[in-house]
């Protein structure tokens, strides 16, 4: 484990960048959102960013592919780059989970060369937990605030930041900084860690389970009678779906321009009207439908096809922007029954 | 000033469910935390008992729900509006989106709602409780005990500029009604006018370069009820869930801003539910600000019935070219 | 690079056959004039105009033609109601294929072979129909059963008459809603036609059609002795990517543009009623 003092973290990153582009959490308006470091960019204390870290391999909107057209006549233009490495530091427990349950979807044959050539440039330094908040919940699915994964893992304390290299990458980039970094015990990080698990234990949400949820339970949940009032007053907005870290559902859509015809892909949400219609219908006719998909595929349809794994990491970001308040906690008691309460 | 209470609620909700005025209440149910609330329908005295919350959080405006709960079953549904929902409520009526008849409004005095985001930017992650009896606000974190905040300094932003204390529709009162009040709440936009153009477009491009085109913003908003929004049509051209390039996120807003002009009531649902917290009301308040100074001062909501300026025509309304020297300004 | 599927190939129409007042028949080959791609019966595709839009469908032609691949397309939204529109030498991008085939070389090898169709719902049915006749000597008894609103709305009327319905071994039943003048066949709606037929149960049923068809001739293959082990039908929903990763196509944790679009009756069962 090496060890840097805070007074060095913007020579660390000076160093990471001269061969990266580097992105860190960097407090704005809005709250908190990862930036590009360059000289002056301070670190943000905040617990989470709003928008998950999932945006560096799965953006917002990307460009697939460009065509012309000129009468009759298509031009099909493959414009896809080699990506630049880039390294996103100080990713929470939560997120660097949601790569995973990113992978099993974007790396499974036919693999998405778009998500896998960001992934396969992308380094990720996790950050340790210090200050869980009370929407937070990752433990519900295993994960381990107190020591996240990723490429390196760091513990931040008063004083210094602690690194530990779990991959090959990341001991590439350890490395790089090995000037500035020093060896040292593990001791304030195992004091942190037990700091970390005990307040864990405390949180409000620290009793949720998915016990009652996960592969084969389709028929139990589907026509649960609950779904009706649980979906009464959703908005149908996307704000849930577009804050979480694992939903991954896309749009294609072109975009006509002087040049041509730009096809590009966008984040779609299962919440949206227009996301199953066809010319001739709708499967998924009402809100109930549509929010009864959202909550099935990430306790019951995406464990049925990835070994039992939840697509959800308790990262709380929808317990927190949802307009309502309404949320996967509050679907999981309403359906698990009182033994979730 | 009566304080309206959560119990001061059921007992009058109980009065109408049991006398049959009512068959159902719209009202929140609480949540997992001391401040997340959740809209439900409650049709016996018992699960609102059990579940029905009313606080310095309750801050939601309920009027757009009315479309929908008012098509449901027979019988009236019971509201308690806020004097800020009243105006979306007679606004909603006055585009006849639901039958008055089948709505039972109780009109509750407000002192201004709080905002968790306010109370999370003072203290951080980790609130354990909000107790919000007092005007002095205790908070306790997981981190730092029980801290106290003056409950002005969390004021949700449409509070901090509350436009009216005064209900302009209601069946009964709880207590006494209030006054339109005056606000500061073109202050802001003031300052925006006073911007170089440059300047304006580079805050509003900054500000709406976070959109994430969720929608909540629309979904929310009581004058966003047109059955098939432009926006989800796919025969309109527009219809796109991300921007292509920056000038359609701006093209969203700024659509759905005139869409809404002389009939924003200025609820301030738009920025209360961005994930982003984007000031949409902003671009609202500076059309409300224009339509005040062009055509005289109007309230959207006021009265059931009353014609925008902007849908109606007089004599003396302004020349085209007028308006545009008065907006150049 | 990885190679994407969602880049598609370029493909050129060469010839566009009206079928019915609504429906097109789109020939389709690579710019040098080859087949794009092998498919097996079944398929499906994913045809686009650029700036118009890409939608899934499925291939109508045979595996076992070797020049050029068919779809047959009714008018119905943007990207149909622009094809309909389009003149041979169009260019379209098309990528595929996607979805299981029926499983023609296995469970129906030997076996006698009951397919139901409705108006457009023969257009997946045709390749597979195709397919088992071309490897005539593999299937036993093939029966064709085909309903439309009219005789006008029979999709590949000519080649149902002049080739289906002389193979030996093979009978085509068609059916039309309504009486009309010029019709001396069957007059009637599907479901009912089945049953009238009244198959022996010792084959393998397909059935493509419109939903409320489906129901119905479920039912009646039912009430003949057909177990749901024996009908297969094919699914349609709205789809983007093709490949199981944009989420829209599920029923269940089953995605129709990858485990599907052909389901056995009895696999359905285990899904939600959500298609």
């Amino acid at each position: 484990m090496r060890k840097i003092s805070l007074s060095n973290l913007d020579k660390a990153f000076a160093l990471i960048a001269e061969n990266a582009k580097l992105y860190i959490p960097v407090d704005g308006k809005g709250g908190a959102s990862f930036k590009l470091w360059q000289e002056g960019v301070k670190m943000s204390d905040a617990l989470n960013t709003v928008r998950s870290a999932k945006d560096f391999f799965f953006p917002q909107m990307e460009t697939l592919m460009e065509f012309k057209t000129e009468g009759k006549n298509i031009e099909i233009i493959d414009n896809r780059q080699e990506k630049e490495d880039f390294v996103v530091f100080g990713v929470r427990a939560c997120d660097v989970k949601s790569f995973e349950i990113l992978d099993r979807v974007f790396l499974s044959e036919p693999v998405d060369s778009y998500y896998a050539s960001r992934r396969e440039k992308g380094v990720i330094v996790s950050l340790a937990c210090g200050r869980p908040s009370e929407t937070c919940f990752c433990k519900t699915f295993g994960i381990d605030a107190a020591n996240p994964a990723g490429d390196i893992t760091a513990w931040k304390t008063e004083t210094d930041l602690y690194l530990l290299a779990n991959t090959e990458k990341g001991e590439k980039l350890l490395s790089a900084i090995s000037s500035i970094t020093e060896d040292c015990d593990g001791k304030a990080v195992e004091e942190q860690k037990k700091q970390i698990s005990a307040i864990m234990e405390k949180l409000p949400l620290s009793n949720v389970t998915t016990e009652k949820f996960g592969a084969g339970k389709t028929k139990e949940y589907f026509d649960s009678p609950a779904w009706d009032e649980l979906s009464s007053h959703c908005l149908g907005c996307g704000t849930c779906t577009f804050v979480c870290p694992t939903c991954q559902c896309y749009d294609i859509k072109d975009f006509k321009t002087n040049e041509g015809v730009q096809r590009f892909r966008c984040w779609d949400s299962c919440m949206y009207s227009d996301f199953t219609l066809m010319a001739h219908g709708n499967s998924r006719a009402s809100q109930k439908e549509r929010f009864r998909q959202r909550f099935m595929h990430k306790l019951v349809y995406y464990p049925d096809n990835n070994d039992g794994m939840f697509s959800c990491v308790g990262c709380g970001r929808c317990l927190t922007k949802c307009p309502i308040s309404m949320n996967i906690v509050k679907v999981m008691k309403t359906l698990g029954g009182k033994e979730n309460d | 000033m009566q304080k309206i209470t959560r119990e001061v609620l059921i007992a009058k909700a109980e009065e109408l469910l049991s006398n049959g005025t009512v068959s159902k209440v719209l009202g929140l149910k609480k949540g997992e935390f001391s401040y997340d609330q959740t809209p439900a329908v409650f049709t016996d005295i018992e699960s609102m008992k059990k579940d029905f919350v009313f606080d310095d959080f309750s801050g939601a405006n309920f009027s757009k729900y009315l479309i929908k709960e008012t098509k449901k079953g027979e019988g009236k549904t019971l509201v308690f509006l806020k004097p800020c929902d009243t105006y979306s409520f007679n606004q909603l009526l006055t585009e006849h989106r639901f039958d008055r008849e089948k709505v039972y409004v109780v009109g509750i005095a407000c002192d201004g709602m709080v905002d968790i985001k306010k109370i999370k930017n003072a203290f951080g992650d980790g609130i354990v409780s909000v107790d919000a009896t007092t005007d002095t606000l205790k908070v306790e974190t997981l981190y730092d005990g029980v801290k106290e905040i003056a409950k002005a300094e969390v004021l949700a932003e449409r509070c901090r500029n509350c436009k009216s204390k005064k209900h302009v529709a209601y069946d009964e009162l709880i207590g006494e009604d209030g006054e339109v009040i005056s606000s500061n709440r073109f202050d802001q936009v003031d300052e925006l006018e006073k911007m170089t153009a440059d300047e304006r477009f580079a805050f509003w491009q900054n500000e709406l370069s976070r959109c994430i085109r969720c929608n909540a913003c629309r979904d929310v908003c009581p004058a966003c009820t047109c059955e098939k929004c432009v926006f989800d049509n796919p025969n309109s051209g527009v219809q796109n869930k991300a921007a292509a390039n920056s000038f359609e996120e701006q093209m969203f807003h700024i659509i759905r801003a005139f869409h809404v002009a002389g009939r924003c009531t200025d609820c301030g649902e738009c920025s209360r539910v961005c994930p982003q917290q984007i000031p949409l009301h902003l671009l609202n308040r500076k059309f409300i600000k224009d339509i005040n100074g062009f055509y005289g001062d109007y309230q959207a909501g006021e009265e059931v019935g009353n014609r925008a300026p902007l849908v109606n025509y007089t004599k003396e309304d302004l020349e085209p070219s007028e308006a545009v020297n008065k907006g150049d300004k | 690079m990885i190679n994407e599927t969602l880049i598609p190939k370029l493909g050129v129409i060469t010839e566009i056959r009206q079928d019915t007042p609504d429906i097109k028949t789109f020939r389709v080959v690579s710019p040098e004039g080859k087949k794009l791609f092998e498919h097996r019966p079944g398929q499906c595709a994913m045809l686009s105009i650029p700036g118009i839009g890409e939608a899934m469908f499925s291939i109508t032609s045979s595996p076992t033609n070797t020049e050029y691949m068919e779809f047959s397309i009714k008018k119905c939204g943007c990207v149909t109601t622009w094809l309909h529109a389009a003149e041979p030498g169009q260019n379209v991008t098309v990528r595929g294929p996607y979805g299981n085939p029926f499983p023609v070389d296995d469970v129906f090898a030997g076996k006698d072979l009951l397919f139901v169709a409705g108006g457009v719902g023969l257009a997946p049915l045709r390749s597979v129909i195709n397919y088992c006749r071309h490897y005539r000597d593999r299937y036993g008894k093939i029966d064709i059963v085909y309903g439309s609103r009219s005789k006008d709305d029979l999709l590949d009327y000519q080649e149902i008459i002049n080739e289906w319905a002389t193979d030996s071994g093979v009978n085509v039943h068609l059916t039309i809603d309504r009486e009309q003048e010029g019709w001396d066949g069957h007059v009637g709606f599907v479901p009912n036609y089945v049953k009238e037929l009244g198959f022996d149960t010792n084959k393998i049923a397909v059935l493509c059609g419109p939903p409320i068809m489906i129901k119905f001739t479920l039912e009646g293959l039912r009430s003949l002795g057909f177990e749901k082990t024996q009908v297969y039908t094919t699914l349609e929903l709205r789809m983007k990517c093709g490949v199981g990763k944009c989420g829209r196509c599920n029923v269940g944790s089953k995605y129709v543009c990858k485990d599907g679009p052909v389901f056995r009756f009895d696999e359905l069962d285990e899904l939600p009623n959500e298609y």
